[in-house]
């Protein structure tokens, strides 16, 4: 059952690196709420998850926090990228395609 | 053992996520950091929680995942449209 658990917690702990590494990294608000939003939501949940796992008497406890971020971590991302896009900041360079471009200048008048 | 290296590489994230927040160019930069940051502290307090033994940790984490939440979506509103 240890071992189970960390293995679990271990998945989770290379997620959450990965998303604050996109984080740091990448170009532009959009591909960094992308980043910060789905490794971190995966990594939380199978951390928090693993934890109840290695110990069986917090499993309630532990599994409560792990859906609650599972519900409000892209209701969060999703306000936070609206908001982005109404209050103009542009896209990088290097994007192709822009399909909300009216919804945004919409917002901006 | 492992348990340290698990915790190290959490911190590292959240101080990547910082220096994101220090370095971000613009307003919402921060906010998507800060955010970020905030969840990957409360995966670090439940598993601090599971190091020292104390199941005190569980219940900080989660009124820590409700005040993130609720800022969260306090500072979208306010990129927004204003206060």
């Amino acid at each position: 059952m240890h071992l189970v658990g960390m293995l679990v917690t271990g998945f989770g702990v290379i997620f959450l690196f990965l998303g604050s590494l996109g984080i740091f990294r990448l170009p532009d608000v959009y591909n960094r709420l992308q980043a910060g939003t789905k490794c971190t939501t995966l990594g939380a949940f199978s951390t928090i998850i693993g934890v109840g796992i290695m110990e069986p008497s917090w499993f309630w406890k532990c599994l409560i926090i792990a859906v609650f971020i599972l519900l409000t971590n892209p209701i969060s991302s999703h306000a936070l990228g609206r908001a982005s896009c109404k209050s103009g900041v542009s896209l990088c360079k290097k994007t192709v395609v822009n399909k909300s471009k009216d919804f945004c200048k919409e917002g901006k008048k | 053992m492992e348990e340290i290296v698990f915790l190290v590489i959490i911190g590292a994230g959240v101080i990547l996520c910082l220096l994101r927040m220090v370095k971000g160019p613009t307003a919402p930069d921060r906010a998507v950091a800060v955010d970020t940051a905030s969840t990957v502290t409360t995966a670090l307090l439940v598993f601090l929680g599971y190091t020292f033994k104390r199941s005190i940790y569980l219940d900080v984490s989660l009124v820590y995942a409700v005040l993130t939440f609720i800022g969260a979506v306090a500072i979208a509103r306010y990129l927004e449209r204003g206060i």
